[in-house]
């Protein structure tokens, strides 16, 4: 349900140097920042999750892994839980499978931002950052097409420049920015229009 | 290709015609899953609009299977989740060995992986030869595929690591026997095995059962439907029977929680009270 401002959702692809990137944009975000925020980080099936605690401790937020039916509240950021697609319902609210992997991944950005491309449709913010390989470029790429607003990790300053590089190559993305920059851009949206 | 919009009515329009031509009822399947598959298979299927979609399913038999096969999940592995299994060495063998027989119900069994895997554990610890397996799904075609037993060589890799995580004893090599690129699960793993064809959304209670295991499936349901399996469950388990779900699945609908006590709260294993 839209509530007056311009964007409802914020999706984040990230993969190989991600936890860095995170761990820069995150504690960066004012305590408070409203619009949720809805993460994919690759990573390995056996992952105990240690990293979310990490990010949360240091970002002083709510990180949490996604629940299947839950439903997406403000100000909470949500990651993906290891060896499951995350999507989002219509109704926003998430839904959790054990499909193939996709782009070698599962959780994959793709599956993530083409569900939320459907359910928020220009509402909804897509970023990738630094990341190996090209997951997330085809997602971005739906985001776009539903009226959604892009962005790229800059890919001479990305740890790892192909996933940003690769969803550049897809779509015709509406800004590429530095962390600190992308930084600025979310908090100025929110400001201005939440 | 253009980018198609499909429409809640599209994807309920495909569905109840996939239903009462076909028989097999998605409707209350999540919709971002389901959304997804049909995508793809539009895709695949070099189709121009919703219509067409339509009036392929509704005319051609081939391509109503192949999408039936998409929305239907067969994606499983042998000891999935390593820590699970190894909660049910620890927490679930105990209880059940207290039974001179043991029925397990295995719902949503797709291609057999996890069921074979609960046969090596039951083995394990001496109780197979007094226990049936009812390894159930919808999926026919995952039925047989499961039943034959026979799977691919790349992938028991994994699988023995996840054997070792899971604190399997045995070399897991004694499970099967290679020929070419596949592997055949032991002959003495089947025989306590059932397989059958039931269907979680339209079949009824079918046996009593000791123990329960539908890990990954609840995810693609709807509430409703969720609610109708879970009842479905409670009414198959004696009482003191167990009930184990994904790991990302809960008993979080208050009529279904008061009625288990949590066995590992984490690996989600529960037991019916009494």
């Amino acid at each position: 349900m839209s509530d007056g401002g311009k964007y409802d959702a914020i999706v984040i692809g990230v993969s190989a140097g991600g936890l860095k990137a995170l761990r820069f944009l995150i504690p960066e975000l004012p305590v408070g920042f409203q619009i949720p925020i809805v993460i994919v980080q690759h990573i390995s099936a056996h992952s105990d999750g240690s990293w979310i605690h990490l990010l949360s401790k240091e970002g002083n937020r709510i990180i949490k892994e996604a629940d299947e039916k839950e439903e997406i509240k403000k100000e909470v950021i949500y990651v993906a839980p290891p060896n499951y697609h995350l999507m989002i319902e219509r109704d926003k609210t998430f839904a959790l499978d054990i499909d193939e992997k996709v782009n070698y991944a599962r959780p994959s950005i793709d599956v993530l931002f083409e569900s939320a491309a459907e359910a928020y449709r220009d509402r909804l913010i897509g970023i990738i950052l630094t990341g190996s390989g090209a997951d997330g470029a085809k997602g971005l790429k739906r985001i776009k097409d539903r009226g959604g607003l892009t962005i790229a990790q800059d890919p001479a300053e990305a740890e790892s420049a192909s996933m940003p590089t690769a969803a550049i190559a897809a779509t015709q993305v509406d800004h590429i920015l530095s962390l600190r920059d992308i930084v600025d851009l979310l908090v100025e949206i929110e400001n201005t229009h939440q | 290709m253009a980018l198609i919009d499909l429409t809640g009515p599209d994807i309920e329009l495909l569905l109840t015609t996939l239903y009462r031509q076909y028989g097999y009822d998605f409707r209350q399947y999540s919709e971002a899953h389901v959304r997804r598959r049909i995508m793809n298979r539009f895709i695949l299927s070099g189709l121009n609009s919703m219509t067409d979609m339509q009036a392929r399913v509704q005319n051609d038999n081939k391509f109503a299977a192949l999408l039936l096969q998409d929305l239907s999940i067969t994606v499983t592995e042998m000891f999935r989740d390593p820590e699970f299994y190894r909660s049910l060495r620890e927490k679930v063998i105990p209880i059940l060995k207290t039974y001179s027989f043991i029925k397990v119900w295995h719902a949503g069994c797709s291609t057999g992986e996890e069921a074979y895997s609960m046969a090596i554990l039951l083995k394990e610890a001496g109780l197979y030869d007094r226990t049936t397996i009812y390894a159930t799904d919808f999926n026919q075609q995952a039925l047989d595929h499961a039943r034959e037993g026979i799977f691919s060589n790349e992938l028991i890799k994994d699988y023995t690591i996840n054997y070792q995580r899971s604190g399997g004893p045995e070399s897991f090599s004694s499970y099967y026997t290679s020929q070419y690129n596949m592997v055949i699960i032991d002959q003495s793993l089947k025989k306590n095995i059932v397989w059958a064809n039931h269907n979680l959304v339209t079949d009824s209670v079918f046996a009593e059962v000791h123990l329960i295991l539908c890990r990954n499936v609840l995810i693609y349901f709807n509430k409703d439907l969720q609610n109708r399996v879970q009842t479905l469950f409670l009414d198959s388990l004696i009482n003191g029977g167990m009930l184990c779900l994904g790991t990302k699945e809960s008993l979080r609908f208050g009529e279904f929680e008061d009625r288990y006590l949590e066995i590992d709260r984490k690996q989600k294993v529960f037991k019916k009270k009494y």
